[in-house]
């Protein structure tokens, strides 16, 4: 069991590298821009904004895990190569 | 970073780590987190309404992730968690209108508060007993046979699981899933209906509850209750964010940069359920609820009631 862990450890932790530099961009160009819109939604319509906050949160669950699969297919033969 | 609809300032990287650290312990565990997001979010100064239906929102987006990845490992019983759905939903709007009621009757945090610590001290001590016992009898039948009997997912609780079975109240359905062969489906309701309304009653997924009452009173296996117990997670905290936004207690904001750390947690946590045993899953669930205990009781002594 310990074997396997190690060898799930190195992938882990390239993804986590990775995924957090994607991370970062996704903040500064998506989310650092959204706050005064969903304010604005918040104060004024505020079934719209549930609406769009359930679509956002499900929206993103779904990106981020799409990007997360797709990087840990990309790095795992890479690693178990090398 | 200024979250305008909360009105408070916190650095996006607490956040994301604060969803990271929930992240694993939701994958691995099939629970929200909420006993630690809650506690961490008021904190860092949100204020305490803001606090359960942003962690609910958050929740929503970990737990697909989280379920997805579980239903790729063939961790989910599609049947159970569809019987479920609506008990769960029920059981969620009977919580959140109790809570109304107490907020009208009396102080709510004198009665969800006591609550909250007698549930999670009593699950802790039913698991560890639970726990214990299965491992006595693990190591009495290796000494007799000589083999390895921790590959295999017992339980010493398991007689409570076959007397729920034995209920004759129709209609009964099978969950080959779950190698159930028969069981009443007001059983399952029964377990989705005290799952929602803790989950409405003391907010977050409620998975401290409906997670241990899946494994002793259904008898379903603890990899497929860890994926199903999140899918119901998603149910129920989709309608919680939805009641919640719609009352001005939902900073989406703050959810979609706690998510980003949760949605790398949760597949991790996921991941590392192929390593371990049900049993040993267990075991490291038990000092959850006694941190969700303790987080509780210093709130209340300490003046900051959790509701």
């Amino acid at each position: 069991m310990k074997h396997q862990i190690r060898k799930s450890l190195k992938p882990f932790l390239l993804e986590l590298i990775v995924y957090a530099v994607l991370v970062t961009m996704y903040y500064e160009l998506v989310l650092h821009f959204l706050g005064n819109g969903l304010q604005h939604l918040y104060q004024h319509d505020r079934r719209f904004y549930a609406a769009l906050g359930l679509g956002l949160i499900v929206g993103q669950g779904f990106l981020l895990e799409a990007v997360t699969r797709l990087l840990l297919t990309w790095i795992t033969p890479r690693t178990e190569d090398g | 970073m200024i979250f305008p609809i909360a009105g408070v300032n916190i650095a996006p990287t607490y956040l994301i780590a604060v969803g990271f650290a929930v992240g694993v312990l939701g994958g691995f565990f099939g629970v929200g987190g909420s006993f630690l997001a809650g506690p961490a979010l008021f904190a860092a100064g949100v204020p305490m309404n803001f606090v359960v239906g942003t962690d609910l929102a958050h929740i929503v987006g970990k737990s697909i992730v989280a379920a997805r990845k579980h239903r790729t490992l063939g961790n989910i019983d599609i049947k159970l968690g569809a019987i479920m759905v609506l008990g769960t939903i029920a059981g969620v709007e009977s919580g959140a209108q109790f809570i109304q009621w107490l907020k009208r009757a009396a102080r709510v945090e004198w009665v969800v508060g006591p609550t909250f610590i007698v549930v999670l001290l009593g699950i802790a001590a039913f698991m560890t007993w639970e726990s214990l016992s299965t491992l006595r009898k693990q190591r009495r039948e290796r000494g007799r046979r000589g083999g390895h009997p921790a590959h295999r997912d017992h339980s010493a609780g398991a007689f409570i699981a076959r007397a729920v079975h034995r209920i004759s109240l129709p209609p009964h359905v099978s969950l080959p899933v779950s190698g159930i062969a028969s069981v009443s489906i007001w059983a399952i309701l029964f377990v989705a209906f005290v799952g929602g309304f803790f989950s409405g009653f003391l907010g977050g997924g409620a998975g401290y509850i409906r997670m241990p009452c899946f494994i002793y009173l259904l008898g379903i296996p603890t990899h497929i209750a860890v994926g199903t117990d999140l899918f119901e997670i998603v149910i129920s905290a989709s309608y919680g964010t939805v009641t919640h936004a719609l009352k001005g207690n939902v900073d989406i904001l703050i959810a979609l940069v706690m998510h980003t750390g949760a949605a790398i947690g949760a597949q991790i946590g996921a991941t590392l359920t192929q390593y371990f045993v049900g049993l040993r899953i267990r075991m490291a669930f038990i000092p959850l609820p006694l941190i969700g205990a303790g987080m509780m009781l210093h709130s209340l002594l300490s003046g900051h009631a959790a509701k």
